[in-house]
């Protein structure tokens, strides 16, 4: 038997998606019997929905104000309390878990894996570096107990069904005051998720400016589909952070990809590789993103695009 | 403030196509460019507007790494920053150990701020930031966008993935650097004239007795699953048709 603390991500209301990627990457582990982990405000919810993945054998539930927010230096020293008897902690390689699972793993003494991409074995997985143009086989010494970022584009989702019991937790670890949470400012919309989205169309550079950008939201919407950017176009001020899709943005999976103006450099490439279908439209044949483009189209995107909106109608 | 140090990683340049040894023990390093890592460059950057606002007096850099990273901390001196330190040692550490040398280093200097880059291009671990704070016990303040000083305190604006955060830490703190915190300055000729007499300390990391962490073991480096160049179509109807083909409309 391996145990497994996964530490569920969630925006305060509900379960956050990757958590239930994070188990499907958990239950490949020889032996794994997974405990979820929710520390928030109001955590009832949110429990009971973790609760209803499968291979979740318990989830373990931890309410209180401080964790508004999800301050990695208020949680880590949960974590850490929690950790004993645990061989595996993971959780989702988002900003999220990004910030967390490292301050964690120092606190045990231990490194990280970051990005675990496939389970090899009890203790040896694969991760991506270098914008994934390189994938590294890594091995984690015995005796120390392995704690990773799992890269949640790399797996499936577990499904729904199960009715794991819940438990309340009664930690009684420090909470450091020195870190307070302020405010979050978050893109309200009533379209798809991102991260989470089976079709997604995004913009680079090309469309030149915020309402060019608009060409891109009339042709999501025509397709119920999520909307990213390129780092430039985030750079460029055309949309905001959370849309930029790539090495230091999301990493996505949808079974759709639209590319539209966006050249596809590896760093940006990194962000969609497990896409099912890519499509690109560019006015530059030799553009890199052709490379991995299902069904590629040369053309110019001001044209382009308005005549695909129309032909979906 | 008295003091900020800044982290800076010798790494691969963002620009260079990096590819696997045929032997699968490593990527090719040889002959290739090498630069600051860019999201350290942007948070030295930072240190060096803070610095010329008034509100600090000192920026250091620190790097670990081989007797090479002086090239990088060079560079360090030439954008602004007032001196050097390389901890020196031939293996690249594994991030704990890093953080731990960190630790030593800070220490020493006892800096009020510490800005290291969000993560390093070349093993995309984003680790060492997170991990310094939590050895030292002081607060984080990941992937930030914005940054501003009120006393003894700083609040942050954070990128995330739902949007923007914002937090307030004591200091002294560990900030890591986003894209968008700035846009770091072109090196002039004479700076890196004048860079060449700013001090550069150098300590083997052996001598700041840091323990020994359980590294991860690097079995083998393979390249990725490569992704087939697939169809062309001349316009949007061929474009329609293909996607119907593949059942997505």
């Amino acid at each position: 038997m391996a145990k497994v603390l996964l530490i569920a991500e969630h925006d305060g209301t509900s379960l956050n998606p990757n958590t239930a990627k994070c188990i499907a990457c958990a239950a490949q582990i020889p032996g794994a019997e997974i405990d979820v982990a929710v520390f928030a405000e109001t955590a009832g919810d949110i429990a009971a929905e973790a609760a209803t993945l499968d291979s979740v054998a318990r989830v373990l539930s931890s309410e209180g104000e401080a964790y508004r927010g999800a301050l990695a230096a208020v949680l880590a020293p949960q974590i850490v309390k929690l950790a004993d008897g645990y061989e595996y902690i993971f959780g989702p390689s988002t900003t999220f878990g990004k910030d967390l699972m490292p301050r964690v793993a120092a606190l045990l003494g231990v490194n990280q894996i970051s990005d675990l991409m496939s389970v090899e074995g009890e203790r040896t997985f694969k991760r991506p570096i270098y914008a994934g143009s390189a994938v590294v086989t890594v091995e984690v010494p015995g005796g120390v107990p392995v704690i990773a970022t799992v890269r949640t584009a790399s797996f499936r989702a577990v499904a729904g069904g199960n009715s794991a019991p819940v438990e309340a937790l009664d930690l009684a670890a420090e909470m450091p005051d020195h870190t307070r949470f302020i405010a979050s400012e978050t893109g309200k919309s009533d379209r798809p998720d991102l991260q989470s989205a089976s079709r997604v169309v995004a913009g680079g550079r090309a469309l030149g400016s915020e309402e060019n950008f608009d060409l891109i939201y009339k042709l999501a919407d025509r397709l119920e589909a999520g909307i990213g950017a390129s780092r430039a176009a985030v750079d460029a001020g055309y949309v905001p952070n959370e849309m930029q899709i790539g090495q230091t943005g999301r990493i996505i999976a949808p079974d759709l990809y639209i590319a539209i103006g966006i050249s596809g450099a590896i760093q940006h490439l990194t962000g969609i590789k497990d896409a099912g279908t890519i499509v690109a439209i560019n006015k530059d044949e030799e553009a890199p993103i052709f490379e991995v483009a299902d069904i590629g189209l040369v053309g110019d995107l001001f044209s382009v695009v308005p005549e695909l909106t129309e032909a979906l109608n | 403030m008295e003091k900020i140090l800044v982290g800076l990683k010798r790494v691969v340049d963002y620009n260079v196509r990096v590819r696997v040894k045929g032997d699968g023990s490593g990527v090719e390093t040889e002959g290739v460019k090498m630069s600051i890592n860019p999201f350290d460059e942007i948070a030295l950057e930072e240190a060096l507007r803070i610095k010329e606002r008034g509100e600090a007096n000192e920026v250091v850099i620190v790097s670990i790494g081989s007797g090479d990273a002086q090239q990088q901390l060079r560079t360090g001196l030439a954008m602004g920053a007032d001196r050097a330190i390389l901890v020196e040692t031939a293996e690249a550490p594994d991030p704990l150990s890093g953080a731990r040398a960190l630790l030593e280093i800070v220490k020493r200097e006892n800096p009020e701020l510490v800005i290291l880059g969000k993560q390093a291009i070349d093993d995309d671990n984003s680790q060492t930031g997170q991990m310094l704070a939590a050895l030292w016990d002081r607060p984080q303040a990941t992937f930030a966008s914005k940054l501003e000083f009120d006393g003894n305190s700083a609040r942050v604006t954070r990128e995330v993935d739902a949007g923007l955060d914002i937090i307030e830490v004591d200091l002294p703190a560990v900030v890591t650097a986003d894209l968008r915190l700035n846009e770091p300055r072109y090196v002039k000729l004479p700076d890196i004239m004048k860079a060449k007499k700013k001090p550069l300390d150098q300590v083997p990391l052996a001598e700041l007795s840091v323990p020994d962490s359980p590294a991860i073991a690097e079995k083998n480096f393979e390249p990725p699953a490569a992704r087939e160049r697939g169809i062309m179509v001349d316009d949007v109807a061929g474009l329609v048709s293909a996607l119907k083909d593949k059942g997505l409309l």
